[in-house]
């Protein structure tokens, strides 16, 4: 049996695909087979942050209608063999989504996969509520500041009570807190919300911080997950979250700021 | 002059579609007995007058229903009528019922809402005939043992004990009193049905809002409470009144 991801927010802009794109790409990479899924119908992002958008030919609006089989829209990565795309429509809305239709698609993903990514759209509405409905772990990213604290804290709710899980009266969905856009310095002058601060809001178990970068903006103009970019703090932190997602004891990173050694004064560090 | 309904960019709309809540005074029937329900009301209505007049009430017909098979609604809408209410809805019929009221010209309201506290509209002795809520549901604990987090709401018809969180824009309601062994951030209402004695405990206030009985206050009246030392919420002569432990 595969196990589901949902990345999801709430807040829109906070990160989701990139983390989808990268949390997949990881795990892909260390060998598991691993599909993620576009659920944000209607403004489909994935495949771009992928690169594999001039590949589209159907996708999952398709396969829920039964207009194209699975294996047809699925989109092989061209840099690791384990992992497949499954693009949103971008001619559609969430209300072409069923809830039987993602079900299935998703059965029949867990014959053969390992993981399955749902990439969340923003919002709580249909399609936020079917990319987490058959999860069984979350990963909620969060920004450092109190409008994504407060919106993640509403998705953690409808996690714990309207996924299947909450309505079979099984496990609960195991929820993870990704703080993302991260930056030490601009909390040490006060202008974010500390690492404590959205814990103590959320009391959400940690499963890493990814730093504020340039690379991620880089990454996705040019179409590849930010973790095979395994210079930039924002690739060794999604590098670091597969691994602990995964059972592996790594320490977090980047939640303090470092002292600017002589390599970084010279080169300039983001 | 455009007559474009469409045109909203450059003038006010004629007309607006919009929803709003209400406090409307709910009549919920126990015993079927026309006389006495006519008795009872007149009674009421006599202690407020004018604050009476041309109220707007909805009946509940929920648990009576339950104990008794022919309703003559004309007849009760007559009495209703006759104390000087004005019938807005029915709840809690059957289908028959409904089907009675919407051709007299009676909306029928969904029951759903029966876990939203009714406010009463003043401090009046509670009546026998009024009582809410059936003696086994009363005085049930409810115990949870997660984070409320923000947009749940959390009823119990008892006390209400949170051994988590309470988060910014959640709201845990009860008719008895409530404990939180953690932060409270959301809302807290206890006493909700009318129990002035019941209190609010909690090892952290940072409240949007805390209410006992009707009287609350806001966040920005909390301003001098210190966070993270556990405080006691309760009413004294209709003041609420805070109180480190």
């Amino acid at each position: 049996m595969a196990r589901i991801i949902v990345v999801t927010s709430g807040k829109g802009g906070v990160g989701k695909t990139t983390t989808s794109a990268a949390i997949a790409m990881g795990l892909a990479k260390r060998g598991h087979k691993t599909a993620v899924i576009d659920f944000d119908v209607g403004l489909r992002n994935l495949d771009l942050i992928m690169g594999c958008e001039r590949r589209v030919v159907y996708d999952f609006i398709n396969v829920i209608n039964e207009e194209a089989s699975l294996n047809q829209a699925l989109i092989k990565d061209k840099r690791c063999n384990q992992l497949y795309v499954l693009p949103a429509s971008q001619t559609r809305d969430k209300d072409a989504l069923t809830l039987e239709g993602v079900g299935q698609v998703l059965d029949e993903l867990s014959k053969t996969f390992k993981y399955i990514v749902c990439d969340s759209p923003a919002g709580i509405e249909k399609g936020a509520h079917l990319a987490m409905y058959y999860a069984d772990d979350a990963f909620v990213v969060t920004n450092p500041e109190v409008a994504s604290v407060r919106d993640s804290d509403r998705m953690l709710g409808i996690l714990s009570s309207k996924s299947r899980r909450a309505e079979q009266n099984k496990d609960p969905i195991k929820e993870y807190l990704l703080l993302s856009r991260y930056s030490p310095k601009r909390v040490n002058l006060g202008e974010m919300l500390s690492v404590d601060d959205v814990q103590e809001i959320l009391s959400l178990h940690l499963l890493g911080v990814i730093p504020e970068s340039q690379s991620v903006l880089n990454a996705s103009n040019a179409g590849t997950p930010v973790i095979l970019d395994e210079q930039s703090d924002a690739g060794r932190a999604y590098s670091d979250i597969v691994a602990r997602y995964l059972g592996e004891d790594v320490p977090h990173r980047f939640i303090y700021e470092e002292k600017k050694g002589i390599l970084s004064k010279l080169f300039g560090s983001k | 002059m455009s007559s474009n309904p469409q045109n909203t960019t450059t003038q006010r709309p004629v007309l607006e579609l919009k929803s709003s809540s209400f406090t409307v005074p709910l009549l919920v029937l126990n015993k079927y007995d026309l006389h006495l329900i006519s008795d009872q009301l007149a009674f009421k209505v006599q202690q407020a007058p004018e604050f009476f007049k041309n109220s707007p009430l909805i009946i509940d017909l929920d648990s009576l229903v339950k104990s008794t098979k022919e309703i003559d609604l004309k007849a009760l809408f007559g009495i209703v009528r006759n104390h000087n209410f004005i019938l807005v809805g029915i709840r809690g019929g059957k289908p028959e019922h409904n089907i009675i009221a919407n051709e007299l010209g009676i909306p029928v309201q969904s029951a759903t809402q029966t876990n939203r506290p009714t406010p009463k509209p003043q401090k009046i002795e509670p009546a026998p005939v009024i009582d809410q809520q059936s003696d086994n549901e009363k005085n049930q604990t409810k115990i949870i043992t997660h984070p409320v987090r923000s947009g749940q709401r959390v009823y119990a018809h008892g006390d209400l004990i949170v051994l988590s969180q309470v988060s910014a824009g959640s709201e845990i309601m009860a008719e008895g009193n409530i404990h939180i062994y953690g932060t409270l951030r959301g809302r807290a209402l206890a006493g909700v049905q009318g129990n002035n004695n019941s209190r609010i405990f909690c090892s952290d206030l940072q409240a949007e809002l805390v209410s006992i009985d009707g009287i609350y206050k806001i966040s920005d009246d909390l301003n001098d409470i210190s966070t993270g030392k556990p405080v006691q919420l309760f009413l004294n002569e209709q003041n609420l009144v805070i109180e480190y432990l």
